[in-house]
């Protein structure tokens, strides 16, 4: 576990990508390849089963340490990791074990075999033998969640240094619904075996939002423009003759979009369709909060199925008859996916996202302006002689929003609502990144349902590391789309701008924090805007 | 078993003395615990310090007119009996003893009970009601020996001098700064300093606090010309304009705050040393448990969560709200 652990730290005590990066391909070639396989499996969000219930662990910590119980709680809800605060309270270690990450992994595997006393006993043991970061990893393994401080990008170029591949060869090998229990590492990373994994997606390729005027793209015809839907990105996967479907942050959502299923009756197998997921109504997309009861279920009531049915609005196709396409043009796999598509009846889940007819750039931007009334975000451009890239990469795909003034922030502090909402935190105060550190820039206190006011009141009073007063600064997370009507310069702020009607558009529950707009965002609206 | 100090809304109030103990509104007498900006404000008519904690109060606050008294050395002011003892926070930080009709109360300020090397070490002092800080009043706030982190502070540095980058280490220009100077082995390379620790250390030397030898960074200074050294700055200097004068860094930060990872990433700087002026919870305990306390009157930090823990444990405590700890960013910098 030491050189997980050192890994762990190496990654965790540095903000440059540099040195995570060369942490970890150090650490890709000098490790075990069980211990590699783990390492991935783990940074890729996959865990091992969970041995023992957490309230078992709080019991047995607050009885080792001495500290007792409540006090325990009040301190993990200031922490607001309870692997963390296990590993922070308990007594220091006497003795060094030295299993490795396997070894220890292998080791929780059997405790579900054993008595509850023995795990008991098997669970202090192992807390007396390691020291604290491997004991705060070891936590972690044992109550499931696994984020640190690397993204899967991050791994997959290192790996790929590491055994001297293409990284987006090892990003789509490492894509789709392996455990280490079902693979290895050879098998996984080094061997050529395409017919691996049925359910395998593509990496997404990613856009950027568009900054300059869309003359500075060139050729018009070079390029293709889409609606930029609001909804969800989803590939669908069919293979082997299944479907599955995947988001875009790799989580598989099949089985919350059944009316996927009947894609199989349409399409022929070995197809791979890039699109979005949104709620329909039968000739537009309703709005993403209509979709966004659908995003939080794992089983779909029929009520629900019938209010917000769901449909892939498809704009690429990255796999026919079996066949990658990713390195084709645009223009190709437009083309392919067009003939693919436009023959299928109307009630088929999977329906064309129009491309858009154009004469020149100012056509484009007068449609755009009217993208609100085709229930889309703006429009998507798209470069016709590119291949499909994997991740987010410049040059070929452009968002091109309507409303420019919505930025991504983190909240930082929250305050206590008045009157109606006077039991929930309804005034925040949100931050943009700057490097590694948080900028305040603007408060908002509007824009969510009650019912989402209920929740994030729930999770800042976990999450409270400091109150001064009535203002609790939380543990930075949770990310919002602020959205407001102008910004303009302001000695009186900390971040120099002061921002208009400023309320949250959204919540961002798919944007982790570091995703979050940073202070040379907020200033480069300021400059075109203020 | 009360009123020989009371709580006000300007600060901690000696109506026998009449005078105010570390008050954060203008009054006419103020004692003072020690020099950090939560506690030494301006605007009072007269201060009472400890020898040591005066220069800098005098070099922060200006021109206030004030008075010095020795560790232990006790002073009658009006029908109270003062004495000041060492809390072990800073060089010159003193805990208050205040007298009144046989009833002692002990005015804690910021402590930390383990001897760092420079600050005048922390005395427990008998009393029958305490008033404490808890900025770090949680369990999962313990330290490891100042030994040990100097020894991962050194490797970092020595590490950093390896790779050809300049060590910038972010802490708070008073008290902590000079610690974690006494900290550093100096054979590694050159300890340099941004002018506002530097104007620091000055009046601590002048004091006769034995310092390692430090090279102040000013406009004229080649930064780079001092190969393998380390800075100390303020944090706030951490990722500014002035630090990228010394080329490739990495940046660390000293503070107790960097035993929870959360803190750490959010502060990101490339390493944290948890180094803290104030008390763990070990420490905390202890430190009140020795005073022999009953009362015990807990200030800024965890105070609701400690306050139960003490009511659980046998003693009669509450919460006192202060304005300690607030006043700005700093307060997170200091401890
Ligand atoms: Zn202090
Ligand atoms: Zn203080």
């Amino acid at each position: 576990m030491k050189a997980f652990a050192d890994l762990f730290q190496a990654i965790d005590q540095s903000t440059k990508t540099s040195i995570k990066v060369a942490a970890l391909t150090d650490y890709f070639r000098t490790a075990s390849d069980d211990d590699k396989l783990w390492t991935i499996a783990l940074f890729s969000g996959r865990r091992p089963k969970r041995a023992v219930t957490t309230t078992q662990l709080r019991e047995w910590a607050s009885e080792v340490a001495d500290v007792p119980l409540w006090l325990l709680e009040e301190s993990y809800s200031i922490v607001g990791d309870l692997a963390e605060t296990i590993a922070l309270v308990l007594p220091p270690s006497h003795t060094r074990s030295n299993l490795s990450l396997t070894q220890w992994i292998k080791f929780l595997g059997e405790l579900a075999t054993l008595e509850p006393e023995q795990r008991k006993e098997r669970i202090l043991q192992a807390w007396s033998q390691l020291e604290p970061t491997e004991r705060f990893l070891f936590n972690k393994l044992l109550t499931g969640g696994f984020r640190i401080g690397v993204s899967q990008k991050l791994m997959t170029r290192a790996l790929a240094k590491a055994v001297d591949q293409d990284e987006a060869t090892i990003a789509h090998r490492l894509m789709g619904g392996w455990t280490p229990e079902t693979v290895t590492f050879q098998s996984l990373i080094l061997d050529d075996d395409p017919t691996a994994d049925l359910s395998r997606p593509y990496p997404f390729y990613l856009a950027y939002q568009l900054e300059t005027e869309p003359e500075e793209l060139g050729q018009l015809e070079n390029w293709q423009a889409e609606w930029k839907w609001d909804g969800i990105r989803g590939q669908l996967v069919l293979r082997g003759g299944q479907h599955h479907l995947w988001s875009r942050g790799e989580e598989l959502i099949t089985d919350r979009f059944p009316e996927m299923a009947r894609s199989l009756d349409f399409l022929p197998d070995g197809t791979v369709i890039d699109g979005e997921v949104v709620a329909w109504d039968g000739a537009q997309p309703m709005g993403f909060s209509t979709l966004q009861q659908r995003i939080g279920r794992k089983t779909v009531p029929k009520k629900l199925l019938k209010d917000a049915p769901a449909i892939l609005l498809a704009y690429d196709l990255l796999e026919h008859n079996g066949q990658d396409l990713r390195d084709a043009p645009l223009r190709e796999r437009r083309a392919q996916l067009e003939a693919l598509i436009a023959p299928l009846p109307d009630d088929t889940p999977v329906r064309l996202s129009p491309a858009l007819h154009f004469e020149d750039w100012q056509s484009l931007t007068d449609q755009r302006a009217t993208a609100r009334d085709h229930k889309a975000e703006g429009l998507m451009l798209k470069n016709l002689d590119a291949p499909y890239l994997a991740g987010r990469k410049k040059g070929d795909w452009w968002k091109w929003k309507l409303d420019p003034l919505t930025i991504d922030a983190v909240m930082i502090y929250a305050q206590q609502g008045h009157g109606r909402r006077a039991n929930l935190f309804t005034d925040f105060t949100f931050a943009v990144r700057n490097g590694d550190d948080l900028v305040p820039f603007t408060k908002a206190y509007s824009g969510l349902t009650d019912a989402e006011f209920r929740k994030i009141t729930q999770w800042v009073r976990k999450n409270t590391i400091q109150r001064f007063g009535p203002v609790r600064q939380v543990t930075p997370h949770h990310v919002f789309e602020i959205a407001f009507e102008g910004i303009q310069k302001s000695p009186r702020h900390k971040s120099g701008v002061a921002l208009r009607f400023p309320r949250m558009s959204r919540w961002r529950h798919d944007k982790p924090m570091s995703e979050a707009n940073t202070l040379d965002d907020l200033n480069a609206m300021l400059e075109t805007y203020g | 078993m009360n009123g020989a100090l009371i709580f006000t809304d300007k600060g901690i109030y000696c109506p026998a003395g009449d005078f105010y103990i570390d008050p954060w509104r203008p009054v006419d007498r103020a004692l003072i615990t020690h020099g950090h900006a939560d506690h030494a404000r301006s605007g009072h008519q007269r201060y009472l310090a400890t020898h040591q904690a005066l220069p800098v109060m005098h070099h922060r606050l200006g021109d206030i007119q004030s008075q010095g008294i020795a560790y232990g050395e006790t002073q009658k002011i009006g029908d109270a009996t003062v004495s000041f003892h060492p809390a072990g926070h800073i060089p010159g930080s003193a805990q208050i003893r205040v007298e009144v009709g046989g009833e002692v109360w002990v005015v804690s300020g910021d402590y930390k009970v383990t001897n760092d090397g420079l600050s005048e070490p922390f005395e427990p002092v008998k009393c029958h009601s305490f008033v404490t800080e808890s900025t770090f009043g949680l369990p999962v706030f313990t330290w490891p020996s100042q030994a040990e982190v100097a020894k991962d502070l050194n490797q970092w540095w020595a590490d950093c001098a390896a790779d050809g980058k300049t060590a910038i280490l972010g802490a708070y220009s008073l008290g902590k700064a000079q610690r974690l100077m006494k900290m550093l082995d100096p054979s590694i390379g050159p300890i340099m300093t941004h002018t506002a620790v530097e104007a620091t250390n000055a009046i601590l030397r002048t004091q006769g606090y034995d310092l390692p030898e430090t090279i102040a960074v000013t406009q004229d200074t080649d930064a780079k010309a001092h190969k393998g050294g380390i800075v100390i700055a303020p944090p706030a200097a951490l990722g500014s304009n002035w630090a990228k004068k010394f080329g490739p860094v990495s940046s660390g930060f000293a503070s107790g705050w960097m035993r929870l990872r959360g803190i750490r990433r959010r502060r990101a700087a490339d390493r944290g040393f948890v180094i803290s002026d104030h008390a763990d919870w070990t420490g905390l305990l202890s430190a009140i448990k020795n005073t022999g306390a009953e009362n015990i009157y807990v200030t800024h930090g965890y105070t609701d969560i400690f306050t139960q823990h003490l009511n659980n444990t046998g003693y009669t405590a509450q919460v006192v709200p202060t304005e300690f700890g607030d006043t700005d960013q700093d307060s997170e910098d200091a401890a």
